[in-house]
């Protein structure tokens, strides 16, 4: 018996028991199921994650703040009071961060490697309006120095020059009433925002380009001229005695600068209490976060298949009873124990085969539709995300994964086959 | 059959089997002799538990004796390796069971051409082979049939067609119409005889039954695991 006969047998053999076998089948199509929808989604984000960085995170720019001591309740119980560690601005206040002074700016200026400095000021106008069409609330990213926009029409920002510029999110163009992206560039806008007294004032912006929302920009981004007006603006009636700083600096090093300089600037910013981070680091926890996550749902899945595995077995051995006067009619007629093995190891992968490749196609398809389903409705503003990425690879590796647990599982059973001798199996009654 | 006509192809000397150890230690065969020629019928005559079955497993390499020798074509079986037994008894020797030990769910030809696959023939040579013998046993019609179909006789003639079908030197029969009734038991004699006649094919039976064992060549009468004299079994023919 060569080895394409002995599949064919063993093809035959798990048809034989239909049920039985679809039932075992279908223990492990749940698992390969599983295993193949975690692992897309895992392969999904992260491919979205990596694209992200690689094309729209500014690579030569840090993003500095002072290394916070535990402020809270810590082990060694709450921290003492430090009257000059006030802690500013409402809409950071869950970072606990302290403001950055102008010495703590020229201290990281100081750092070498490190090009420019600023921090970043926080603005927080209320709303766009352009030509009497409405006014709509504006959302600003303020970490927009950080990224590279993903232009869909128009410029990216002139930080040097003296005009006020915005690069709106594809989504304003139609509500703020223009006929197209290309109508938008060079527009003139109208920015609401509130002073210190509670006063309205307008500060009028030049729509520089249009960009598409990504994970690493979600709201408009400006220009250093109109973040300063916005800033002059906001603060008009600000007490003198009002202490008010940015939490948050921007550094930039050389573009050109390797791993290792970009670790000996981190290290030195550290040493001096800052902590600074690359966009690829900021982006890299929440990587950390998704492939924990997802290595625990693969684990809960290889759970579901292990399970699957001792369906086989019991199968098999099942079937190696059923079959025992056959198994000790073939060994009389010479067919060899190694053989009698191959023939029941071949079944158990055939059922592992079969189980996984009917999961696993069933994830694709389920998973295909769910990407439509997601994309068309609440991750819409993800641009580009595919949530469940199905590859040749991972999705091969699980299907031999699979195989090689149901081989594993069949060789208890083939063991016991192998094993007969040919004269009691054939009295067997 | 390079020894030719009249060579012993079969040769137990002395040879013990024994089952079980310590107190429940049951001793099968104590001492037989035995010689087949080629072309040869026998009949290994005695009743259950005089270790006639016990016999035929060793002289069928299904078995190895723990005491005395077994010669193929003159060679010690000692001598040989597992898989040249398995050659052997895929390709020399057919078995005829009393139970059958059909596939039910099988079709007749599958069955009969069990022997062909495991020795690796082709999938067309095999059903080649395998309807040339149905033919030959007048059950061609029923190729296709399931084999839990049939009826005892045609079962029995399946199961000759499935020791014919590797053209063995030697068949072995253990009880071949121990599950049929008179009339057809003794078309399946006739068929095994005549093989043995018209194709010189040895032929080794194992039976209780006196009018089948009258039917061979040659008797050998066991009991309590040693050869005996034909007047020792009661209703043996004299």
């Amino acid at each position: 018996m060569n080895a394409a006969n002995i599949l064919t047998a063993a093809i035959a053999n798990s048809l034989r028991s239909k049920l039985r076998t679809v039932l075992t089948v279908v223990a492990i199509v749940i698992g390969a199921f599983t295993l193949t929808i975690t692992s897309a989604i895992g392969t999904g984000v992260s491919n979205y994650i990596e694209t992200q960085i690689g094309a729209f995170g500014a690579k030569d720019v840090l993003s500095v703040t002072k290394a916070t001591d535990d402020t809270g309740q810590g082990d060694e119980g709450p921290a003492p009071y430090d009257p000059d560690d006030a802690i500013v601005g409402a809409g950071f206040a869950q970072f606990d961060a302290e403001a950055l002074t102008e010495e703590d700016l020229a201290a990281i200026r100081a750092v070498e490697g490190i090009v420019d400095v600023s921090a970043v000021q926080q603005v927080n106008p209320r709303y766009a309006e352009y030509d009497g069409h409405g006014k709509f609330i504006l959302g600003v990213n303020d970490s927009a120095t950080l990224t590279t926009p993903d232009l869909s029409a128009g410029a990216p920002l002139d930080n040097s020059g003296g005009e006020p510029q915005i690069l709106l999110v594809t989504s304003y163009v139609d509500a703020l009433g223009f006929a197209d992206e290309q109508a938008a560039i060079g527009k003139t806008i109208q920015i609401g925002v509130v002073d210190y007294l509670g006063e309205m004032h307008e500060v009028n912006a030049t729509v520089a380009g249009i960009q598409n929302e990504t994970i690493l920009a979600t709201g408009a981004a400006l220009n250093q001229a109109l973040l300063d007006e916005l800033h002059t603006t906001q603060s008009v009636g600000r007490p003198q005695s009002a202490s008010e700083g940015a939490i948050l600096a921007t550094a930039r090093f050389d573009a050109n600068a390797t791993d290792e300089q970009v670790d000996d600037i981190q290290t030195a910013l550290a040493g001096k209490g800052f902590a600074a981070a690359t966009v690829a680091d900021q982006i890299g926890i929440i990587q950390t976060v998704v492939d924990a996550i997802v290595a625990l749902l693969n684990a809960f899945a290889v759970i579901a298949l292990i399970a699957a595995g001792f369906g086989i077995i019991n199968t098999l051995l099942m079937s190696v009873q059923e079959r025992t006067r056959e198994i000790g009619l073939m060994k009389a007629m010479g067919m060899g124990a190694g053989r009698i093995y191959a023939l029941f190891s071949a079944e158990a992968v055939f059922i592992g085969f079969l189980g996984s490749v009917l999961g696993a196609g069933a994830a694709i398809a389920v998973g295909t539709a769910a990407n439509g389903l997601l994309a068309g409705t609440f991750l819409a503003d993800l641009e580009g995300l595919q949530v469940l990425r199905f590859e040749v690879a991972p999705v091969a590796t699980i299907i031999l994964i699979v195989m090689a647990i149901a081989f594993l599982a069949g060789t208890l059973p083939a063991r016991r086959a192998a094993r007969q001798n040919p004269i009691e199996a054939l009295r067997y009654e | 059959m390079s020894d030719g006509v009249g060579e012993a192809i079969l040769e137990a000397i002395d040879i013990h089997r024994s089952y079980g150890r310590g107190s429940s230690r049951f001793e099968a065969l104590k001492g037989v002799s035995l010689r087949i020629d080629e072309g040869e019928s026998v009949a290994i005559v005695g009743k259950s538990g005089s270790g006639k079955s016990t016999l035929m497993h060793l002289l069928a390499l299904l078995d190895q004796p723990d005491d005395g020798a077994l010669r193929i074509d003159g060679v010690d079986s000692s001598q040989l390796s597992a898989r040249q037994l398995n050659r052997m008894r895929n390709q020399d020797f057919g078995f005829v069971f009393q139970q059958f030990f059909l596939t039910p769910n099988a079709t007749v030809l599958d069955n009969v051409v069990l022997p062909l696959k495991i020795a690796g023939v082709s999938r067309r040579e095999r059903k080649v082979r395998g309807m040339a013998v149905l033919t030959q046993l007048e059950m061609a019609d029923k190729a296709k049939s399931k084999a839990v179909n049939l009826s005892g006789g045609q079962k029995q003639r399946v199961v000759i067609a499935r020791a014919l079908v590797n053209n063995p030197r030697v068949i072995f029969a253990d009880e071949p119409t121990g599950n049929l009734d008179t009339g057809t038991g003794r078309l399946v004699e006739d068929i095994l005889f005549s093989l043995n006649k018209e194709y010189g094919m040895t032929l080794v039976v194992v039976t209780h039954d006196s009018e089948l064992a009258a039917r061979c060549d040659r008797q050998l009468f066991i009991r309590d695991g040693r050869a005996v004299p034909a007047t020792a079994i009661s209703g043996a023919p004299a």
